[in-house]
């Protein structure tokens, strides 16, 4: 069952596995937009999240505790974008960007030593004789914790926005931070939490590359991971479940160009691999352009600093 | 209250108010302005903490430190700026306003059940951003009355309502203040505070200068204790023949299709204005006013014949170009079309003054005389600013009101368009800047005013007609015009009334 030499079963299992870091990072972003912030920074807690995460695999020898220091990384690093923008009202665009290249500065000064070592592995979840089912064994039942993990996250951000009281907070505060601190609510509490926790999202997601994915440390690992999670949150619309949907799309477009590669494909490398740039440059002309706009539906307050002056 | 103060840099809000208010009372606060009612109830509602003075809630002291401690003892406010998000829907709107609220179902249940207790019908679902101002309050009253709060607080409620919706808003407050609710209503509009409120305190710069029961006390008399002076209503020089050929501004079959979404498209729309008329256009909101601005503006271009100026045709030219030959604009929003809300008074003052004024000097703009021009406006037209080089945002609405039009009215204009030009504006300024553009219209130039407010219309205009769904009726003169005949005008209009505000 092979088209072009390229399965179609295992296109699909692997590109759930290529589609972690991103949608992890971009789950986070949501999160930190919908309270009205727009931290850039994602490419940048990816990387710590990698070279963190790395380090407290390759130490304590246990993956798990890996992915916790990836997460523990990428928090930290976004606890500076949150204490810039949050307590010294610094320019949101900026300090994002400015925390992209400094996180691929730090990480790389970090992870001197570490290049060329192997990190424990990250083993697939033991579902026995389910993984055996053909086709569907294969796609469902072969992968890693964090697979599973990563669509639990989906529907738990979705069921915490849509259904409870904390995910409402967010959203108001992310619509309208004026209403919100006249209703009492403290504006800028809520962001802080929502960019500590975009950050620990974004950094387990670049601890999945360095640990499960790659596996291993090299200098700018995430190679623009980042940058594709902010285009997802945008392609989504702000809605968890078109995250899962964009970052399959993503990861599987990805997928394909590795494996059109590795099948000697005609198409030159370079178009290949400036595919999911390009596509991802296409939906955004396409979604922001005209009738599309309105239905995009961003928060209103996004990008805003808050400050309350009255 | 006793001996309230609220300093802040710069400005004393309120100094040393007291006042006090009874069960299911309805108290009116009274004042111009910036006289500090707001900073009052934000004291009361715990937004700012008083500097100094003491309030006393049910004989036991009290200082909340946060909204959600007012609430808790039975106070609710509903807020000026309408503190709603678009993009949630009412039941959501509501929850957030609460302190411990139901499930979901459930409370939109009880909104159903609340709202049409008092008469005001609301989908629970509906998205705020797609309701009316009018339905948006009742979200906001609604939000309260969900508290049973025993002090409803109302800060200028009725100055985006229409009348009908005024008088639903009259009639449930009524019926909460016989429950027992007291009502703090904050408002400069007399009229309504002589047919709502049972007493009233006046604020002046801070400071309590009266109390009175307005039922017993003219709208006059209450104006001149607010404003601390006798307010005379405006003088018209009378009418001078300029024996011009052609009118100053004439519009002929002005057909355009709006850029608003959702607006009105304008339908042969036609008037002549000369030179020393003021043209009253009336009309409920929404009906193609801001369209017909923006084609008087240039900002919609149309026809070259549509809109001529005194027999020139310059429908096609852009705003600049028509101020180039006399044209000035007010539009309706202050933040964002009138002024650029983070910019400076000084920097706003260039933006529409520079071509009129002459502000720049070999492409550069000539700082020292566009700081002469603002500071011109904000002299002559007592605009309450720090400075200015404060930013448009920091004005108070009725201060930057009277800044936009000062400013457009200072330049020498030929032809005047202004919509809504005492807009959130209270009594004092609101006659100053109608003598103001009697002033300008004696000194010939032709004038255009879009207002909702029939009596100020009457007041101002030499001729009078209706924008109803894009269509102007004929104007007709002032003098002679009964209230019948307005109506009849008024025709498929949803019925504005006279009389309401004041």
């Amino acid at each position: 069952m092979d088209f072009g030499g390229i399965n179609p079963v295992v296109l699909i299992a692997s590109l759930m596995v290529a589609a972690v870091p991103i949608m992890l990072a971009a789950l986070g972003e949501l999160v930190v937009e919908k309270s009205g912030v727009l931290n850039l920074g994602v490419e940048g807690m990816m990387i710590m999240g990698a070279i963190c995460g790395f380090m407290a695999a390759v130490h304590t020898g246990s993956p798990f505790l890996g992915f916790i220091g990836g997460a523990a990384g990428g928090a930290v690093l976004s606890l500076v974008f949150a204490v810039l923008t949050q307590g010294l009202l610094a320019n949101q665009v900026a300090t994002g960007l400015a925390l992209t290249l400094f996180g691929l500065g730090l990480s790389s000064l970090m992870g001197q030593g570490y290049n060329g070592i192997k990190p424990p592995l990250t083993g697939a979840v033991p579902f026995g004789p389910l993984r055996d089912i053909p086709v569907l064994g294969r796609i469902l039942f072969s992968h890693d914790w964090v697979v599973y993990f990563s669509i639990a996250a989906t529907a738990l951000v979705w069921w915490v926005l849509k259904a409870t009281r904390l995910g409402l907070v967010i959203r108001a505060v992310g619509e309208n931070h004026d209403a919100a601190h006249a209703l009492g609510y403290k504006v800028q509490r809520v962001r802080l939490g929502c960019i500590l926790f975009g950050g620990a999202m974004a950094g387990m997601g670049g601890a999945y590359i360095s640990l499960a994915r790659v596996p291993q440390w090299t200098d700018g690992i995430t190679a623009g991971a980042g940058w594709i999670a902010l285009a997802i949150v945008v392609f989504s619309s702000w809605k968890p479940w078109r995250i899962l949907i964009g970052a399959y799309l993503f990861g599987g477009i990805s997928q394909l160009q590795l494996s059109l590669q590795a099948s000697g494909s005609k198409i030159p490398v370079g178009y290949l691999s400036m595919a999911p740039y390009l596509i991802t440059i296409l939906v955004l002309v396409i979604m922001s352009s005209g009738r599309a706009k309105a239905s995009l539906k961003a928060p209103a307050a996004l990008g805003q600093n808050f400050h309350a002056s009255r | 209250m006793e001996g309230l103060t609220k300093a802040y840099p710069g400005v004393v809000a309120n100094s040393d108010v007291s006042f006090t208010l009874k069960a299911g009372e309805v108290h009116a606060l009274l004042g111009e302005n910036g006289a500090g009612k707001s900073t009052m109830v934000k004291m009361i509602y715990g937004l700012v903490k008083p500097d100094s003075g003491r309030m006393i809630w049910k004989g036991a002291p009290y200082a909340p430190a946060e909204p959600r401690a007012a609430r808790a003892s039975g106070v609710a406010m509903v807020f000026q700026h309408f503190s709603l998000f678009e993009a949630l829907n009412v039941a959501e709107n509501v929850a957030l306003g609460m302190e411990n609220p139901p499930p979901m179902g459930e409370l939109a249940a009880r909104i159903k059940a609340v709202s049409e207790e008092y008469g005001l019908p609301l989908d629970p679902s509906r998205m705020v951003g797609d309701l009316s101002a009018g339905e948006r309050q009742r979200v906001e009253i609604i939000r309260c009355l969900l508290q049973d709060p025993k002090l409803l607080i109302m800060d200028e409620p009725t100055s985006v309502l229409t009348p009908q919706e005024v008088e639903i808003l009259f009639k449930t407050l009524r019926q909460l203040s016989a429950e027992g609710t007291a009502i703090l209503y904050i408002s400069h509009k007399l009229e309504e505070i002589r047919t709502l409120c049972d007493e009233a305190t006046i604020l002046r710069r801070g400071k309590v200068v009266g109390t009175c029961t307005p039922r017993e006390r003219t709208a006059r008399e209450m104006a001149e204790m607010m404003v601390g002076a006798v307010l005379t209503p405006p003088e018209r020089a009378p009418r001078k023949d300029w024996g011009d050929t052609a009118p100053a501004l004439s519009v002929k079959g002005l057909s355009v299709a709006s850029p608003i979404p959702f607006g009105t498209a304008l339908k042969a729309v036609g008037f002549d204005v000369a030179r020393g008329e003021v043209l009253g256009i009336a009309g409920v909101a929404g009906n193609g006013q801001d369209e017909l601005l923006l084609a008087l503006s240039g900002e919609i271009r149309s026809e070259p014949g549509m809109v001529t100026a005194a027999g020139v045709p310059v429908g096609t030219l852009g705003p600049a170009a028509r101020r180039r030959i006399g044209f000035v604009m007010a539009p309706e929003d202050r933040l964002g079309h009138a002024a650029a809300p983070d910019m400076s008074l000084v920097e706003n003052a260039f933006l529409t003054g520079a071509i009129r004024k002459g502000l720049t000097r070999r492409g550069f703009i000539d700082w020292a005389a566009t700081r002469d021009f603002a500071e011109a406006v904000i002299r002559d037209y007592d605009v309450r600013t720090p400075s200015s080089g404060a930013a448009a945002r920091s004005l108070s609405g009725g201060n930057l009101q009277k800044f936009v039009i000062g400013r457009e009215l200072s330049q020498a204009p030929e032809v005047i368009v202004i919509n809504q030009p005492t807009w959130g504006v209270d009594a004092a300024a609101a006659a100053s800047i109608r003598q103001a553009i009697l002033d300008r219209a004696a000194a010939g130039a032709a004038v255009v005013v879009i207002s909702q407010d029939l009596d100020e219309l009457l007041e101002v205009s030499d001729s009078f007609a209706v924008l109803n769904e894009g269509r102007l009726t004929v104007p007709r003169p002032v003098k002679g015009l009964t209230i019948d005949e307005i109506g009849l005008m008024m025709g498929g209009a949803h019925g504005m009334e006279v009389a309401h505000h004041g």
